[in-house]
């Protein structure tokens, strides 16, 4: 259990060393530490606050996407899924059309009501139903992607350009200054929530199962939302709509490790950071100097994952 | 008098789906609650275990309203089992029982003493052989089997089962009874059922719920009585000393 933590633990080490020596230039490791030009500026200013930004953005999505998974017992939700995201792109587009400089604050507004949104539809009696659920998240997209444009359409030309840019779900450079506080929330969060892992396992089970086993299942379930808010939110307002992190990666490590969420919600955090800096670094080299943005490039490889899960639903098991 | 009781409710109620309910449950036996669809069954059953609230009237355990019970507390003394458990996840059958180990778990990992109450209620349910196995691969049988098992590992005193016997075939419904039937010598199982020869068979007690209030409460015997039958089922029914047929 221990092991499969400390691995991911290294293979994330690894992939933070590696990823920003990748790139359309070739810099060394030894000149960006002893401060040589250009490739000290490169290393420290061009690549590694992407890289940093990308596991964060990696680690939060992923971790959301165990717990959407969670609560509601259905391993097809997650922030993309659900509309979540798109909640959260809209409350940022209104942000950068009105020139708020708070983007994350409404991002996460945009997420959150989202979210009560897709809730109160899919609320049948004491059930979830799962169909309505992403039926809901489908149409919740449809009707973001309507206002983002009919926005973009009013927006100035740079802010034009400045939506467009985002809405592709880009990593560029940011300061260390918003990374550091980026880094205090993701990994603060991620923390809190392990720290109740064995509760997640019961709620994964049922609520009923979870209650009369001594679990407050409302306290949880709202913690659980609350979280997943303000990851994806945050995130969000920064890199852009990033969708099926939050699939890819726990689905795979299901697969590999179980269910057990005290090993699942650490692994969760670990990989899917160094699943993103690995797109990301895709995205930027694959046809250096063109890059394509990180948010297409997971979306060609989740939307059809998502497809295959949907086939498989109903003749095998879930992972 | 509250010393030999588990639960006491008095006009016991819930929304519309029960009504006055009283009565006093010992502290051991096998009581089977019987009833049409829609009678109340499940709500009752739901109330004991803390699960729905609030109700009406008053529903003790111990001496303490169920409502009032801190939920942890209250695991460690009432065990309560779905109807069934659907899971979406990998979870191993032995994780599954290990859950109801949470109500006693003072960490993040589970204690030496949490394992041993594990493989004791496993060897108890004949589960040991599948401890590794993915539950959602287990034949219905085995999964309420470890369904069970869970619940043990609580060490409860009062065992509550909403219908455990419905995906079950006819040899594991017997043995799933008599496993029961075993357990209530030493603890409080409550079970609801629409098998009225297995309540004749195997209950020491059957409570036969109709439209929300109780319709008859008492011995096996003297409760199924063709009278009763007919009036809460609309079923004619010959009882031959332990067991039943009927007729539509």
């Amino acid at each position: 259990m221990s092991r499969s933590v400390l691995l991911s633990a290294a293979v994330l080490v690894a992939v933070l060393i590696g990823a920003p020596l990748a790139g359309s230039s070739h810099i060394e490791l030894g000149r960006a530490f002893a401060g040589v030009s250009p490739d000290h500026e490169i290393f420290f200013y061009a690549r590694l606050p992407r890289v940093i930004l990308a596991m964060l953005g990696g680690a939060a999505l992923s971790v959301t996407g165990v717990l959407f998974q969670c609560m509601l017992r259905d391993p097809l939700a997650e922030p993309y899924t659900l509309g979540v995201s798109s909640g959260a792109s809209v409350g940022a587009v209104i942000a950068i059309c009105l020139g708020w400089r708070a983007t994350g604050v409404a991002s996460l507004a945009g997420a959150a009501l989202v979210l009560l949104m897709v809730l109160g539809m899919a609320v049948e009696g004491r059930r979830l139903s799962s169909f309505t659920l992403l039926l809901t998240g489908v149409t919740m997209n449809s009707m973001a992607f309507a206002v983002i444009l009919f926005l973009h359409n009013l927006a100035s030309f740079s802010q034009s350009f400045a939506i467009s840019r985002w809405l592709m779900g880009g990593l560029e450079a940011v300061e260390y200054s918003t990374l550091a506080w980026l880094a205090v929330v993701v990994v603060g969060v991620s923390v809190l929530v392990t720290v109740y892992a064995p509760h997640w396992n019961l709620l994964a089970v049922g609520d009923d199962w979870a209650a009369s086993r001594g679990v407050s299942t409302v306290k949880l379930t709202a913690m659980g939302y609350i979280a997943g808010s303000v990851l994806t939110g945050l995130v969000t307002s920064l890199t852009g709509p990033i969708g099926f992190v939050g699939l890819i990666v726990p689905h795979a490590l299901r697969l590999k490790l179980g269910a057990d969420h005290r090993v699942l919600l650490p692994c969760a955090f670990l990989l899917g950071g160094a699943f993103l800096v690995v797109c990301d670094t895709l995205s930027r080299t694959v046809i250096a100097p063109t890059e394509i943005p990180v948010g297409v490039l997971t979306a060609l490889c989740g939307g059809p994952f998502f497809l295959w899960l949907l086939k498989s639903r109903r003749r095998s098991l879930w992972l | 008098m509250e010393g030999t009781l588990s639960f006491i409710a008095r006009q016991l109620g819930f929304a519309y789906g029960l009504h006055d309910a009283s009565f006093e449950f010992p502290k051991h036996g096998l009581i089977t609650i019987a009833g049409p669809n829609g009678a109340g069954k499940s709500t009752l059953l739901g109330i004991l275990a803390g699960l729905r609230s609030p109700y009406r009237g008053s529903c003790l355990f111990a001496a303490k309203e169920v409502r009032q019970w801190p939920k942890r507390e209250f695991a460690r003394r009432v065990a309560f089992l779905p109807q069934s458990v659907q899971l979406q996840f990998p979870f191993t059958a032995e994780e599954v029982v290990l859950m109801g180990r949470t109500p006693h778990a003072r960490g993040w990992f589970q204690t030496d003493e949490d394992r041993s109450a594990a493989e004791e209620a496993m060897t108890t349910t004949d589960t040991l052989g599948f401890r590794g196995r993915d539950f959602r691969t287990l034949s219905g049988g085995e999964a309420q089997r470890v369904i069970l098992a869970s619940a043990l590992t609580q060490r409860p005193e009062a065992l509550l089962l909403d219908e455990p016997a419905t995906h079950l075939d006819l040899r594991h419904q017997l043995s799933l009874y008599r496993l029961l039937g075993e357990l209530a010598k030493s603890l409080l199982v409550v079970a609801v059922t629409h098998d009225l020869n297995l309540a004749l068979q195997f209950s020491h007690r059957v409570m036969v719920l109709e439209d929300g209030r109780i319709a008859g409460d008492g011995a096996p015997a003297d409760v199924l009585n063709p009278e009763l039958i007919a009036r809460v089922f609309g079923v004619q029914a010959t009882v031959h000393g332990t067991w039943m047929t009927y007729e539509a």
